[in-house]
């Protein structure tokens, strides 16, 4: 089978039974992306000199006898992760030009593990967007279908795993920003519960709620990327102290008895006929292999929605207030004063939403706001996460959509912000819950691709990623590969 | 819940973002659709509840009070955009 089409477990075998070498899987790699993100534009920044040197390191590990399972197999890490040496942009120009003087913990684990990075995927700036359109450096097509979006804001993480120019790819989600991009791209995604992979050198957006995580073309591929990733990181002190379990251990769980609790108020009239469809089918696929489909109460989902663009921006404005133009970043031209120098750098630096949200949430935390707007938000916040541990004493996992509608045509959206936050509806909650949550591939409607949400309590990372694996082996929309994507293809 | 012209300009000028006259109304308009979501926090259970700053109510660790950072401004301030012996520069703040 073709290199680009294995899985991490295959690539494993390949290169430790010397069948290929981490160079000739690295070549391989660089030519698909060198051929396809033109179009694409999945990519911010590429690095293949770096990539073939840490594949040599990689060669010359594996020949010692070393045997680890991401050594010597390529990924791109989402633009938001800190790479020391190498340009970090955040999507941004107010960080367009800025090279990165550290490593986020991330980086550090997957370097230390011999993963090779082919460079840093686009994305939404600053983490804020749902589309992948609000990046400073263009915008990304999903490659399942090149008039629509591929969902953000880890879009190009997600478009670069679906069209194979890399095996999997790390992502962050602070509303949805893993889980909606892979269900756009028909990937399989996972956000951990918060504190579970480590926020340092990981470009703050909102700190209560952003978590980084994996895309890949599969859940058992998503576990080994999370068993790299994951675990407690001194250096952010909302790291969580919980041991990692051996999530490739759990895949074979089997479904038998689980209790699959699906939110009576996330199947009306605003989800996507099609949508809802592909869900059912893939419920009973579920219950074919024993799961107990368990309807449950998931009530709030506004209340979630409008607690969320409160807290999230009000964060927000207070992690970007150190984009100044004084220590680093973007500076503007002959500034006259100190005050036109803040005004002029942060306007010209960041891009519409992101100074919309930054407004929002400056006028959130003000004098004589704070109570009814950041305030009121972290109550609601508590009611979201006691409505998730009720639903949790009747169900193991919940499943449902990830988003109200497949992959939106790009450009749908352009002029109204408020309408583009409802695609992440189903989303927002578990990131206010702090919960785990993943997307699977669960068919198509036409050309785009449907992803099935799956959400567990936390830290129940394990059996999330077996109840995805149990599926995926019954069924093979994420084995799929968009046909201009397939090798032979210009 | 929503906001006026004045109210934007005096938000913008806290968050150190230049807003001009022209956009202003696109912006109110864009803001106050997106604020508009906010009318769900009247609902009265929220009154019972306490506020939830983290997702897990975890609480802030400590840490021995050692040193444990090395003093690396060089490296640090590689990417700033004016430095001049370790200092950063701005233009004049005091008025002379």
């Amino acid at each position: 089978m073709s290199l680009y089409k294995q899985s991490l477990a295959e690539l494993r075998a390949g290169l430790d039974t010397r069948e290929f070498s981490a160079r000739e899987l690295t070549e391989a790699f660089l030519a698909r992306m060198g051929t396809h993100d033109g179009v694409l534009n999945s990519f911010i920044s590429r690095t293949p000199e770096a990539a073939l040197l840490a594949a040599d390191q990689a060669d010359v590990r594996i020949a010692a006898g070393e045997n680890a399972p991401l050594l010597g197999i390529p990924y791109a890490h989402k633009d938001i992760f800190c790479t020391q040496g190498v340009r970090t942009t955040c999507g941004s120009k107010m960080l367009g030009e800025w090279v990165a003087p550290y490593d986020a913990t991330v980086h550090q684990r997957l370097n230390a593990a011999g993963a090779v990075m082919l460079g840093k995927t686009n994305m939404d700036e600053f983490a804020m967007g749902s589309s992948n359109e609000n990046s400073a450096f263009g915008a990304v097509r999903n490659p399942w279908d090149h008039t629509a979006v591929p969902g953000g804001s880890s879009g190009g993480s997600a478009a670069a795993v679906a069209a194979r120019l890399v095996p999997w790819a790390t992502g962050t989600d602070t509303g949805g920003s893993i889980r909606q991009p892979a269900a756009y791209c028909g990937v399989t995604g996972i956000k951990p519960t918060y504190g579970r992979v480590s926020r340092y050198g990981m470009i703050a957006y909102a700190s209560s709620l952003d978590q980084g995580g994996v895309l890949a073309a599969s859940a058992a591929d998503c576990a080994i990327g999370l068993q790299v990733i994951a675990g407690h990181d001194p250096r952010d002190s909302t790291s969580a102290a919980q041991p990692v379990p051996d999530y490739s251990a759990y895949l074979n769980q089997p479904l038998a008895g689980v209790r699959i609790g699906v939110p009576r108020q996330w199947f009306t009239a605003g989800l996507d006929a099609t949508v809802a469809a592909r869900i059912e089918d893939a419920l009973r696929v579920f219950e074919q292999q024993g799961a107990i489909r368990v309807d449950i109460d998931l009530p709030d989902a506004e209340l979630a929605l409008a607690a969320y663009y409160l807290i999230a921006p009000a964060e927000a404005s207070s992690n970007l207030s150190r984009f100044d133009g004084v220590r680093f970043g973007y500076r503007c031209a002959e500034p006259r004063d100190l005050m036109d120098l803040y005004e002029r750098s942060r306007s010209e630096g960041f891009g519409a939403e992101v100074k919309r949200r930054i407004l929002i949430g400056t006028y959130a935390l003000s004098a004589g706001y704070y109570d009814a707007f950041y305030g009121r938000a972290q109550r609601a916040r508590r009611q979201v996460a006691e409505n998730f541990a009720a639903a949790f004493a009747q169900c193991d996992v919940i499943a449902g959509p990830v988003a109200p509608t497949v992959a939106f045509d790009l450009g749908a959206h352009a002029s109204d912000p408020a309408t583009m936050y409802l695609e992440d509806i189903y989303t927002i909650p578990v990131n206010l819950a702090g919960l785990p949550g993943m997307s699977i591939p669960v068919g198509f409607s036409g050309l785009r691709p449907v992803g099935m949400q799956l959400i567990g309590a936390p830290f129940t990372e394990a059996r999330l990623l077996a109840t995805a694996h149990q599926y995926q082996q019954q069924t093979d929309w994420h084995l799929r590969v968009p046909a201009a994507y397939e090798e032979g293809s210009l | 819940m929503s906001l006026n012209s004045t109210q934007l300009k005096h938000v913008a000028h806290l968050s150190r973002i230049a807003v001009d006259e022209a956009q202003i109304p696109a912006m109110l308009q864009d803001l106050n659709a997106i604020l508009a979501f906010a009318e769900q926090l009247q609902d009265p259970r929220l009154d019972h509840l306490a506020p939830m700053a983290h997702p897990l109510d975890q609480t802030q660790p400590l840490r021995p009070d050692v040193v444990t950072e090395v003093n690396d401004r060089g490296r640090l301030q590689a990417g700033a955009p004016a430095v001049e012996q370790g200092l950063f520069l701005v233009p004049q703040v005091i008025e002379s």
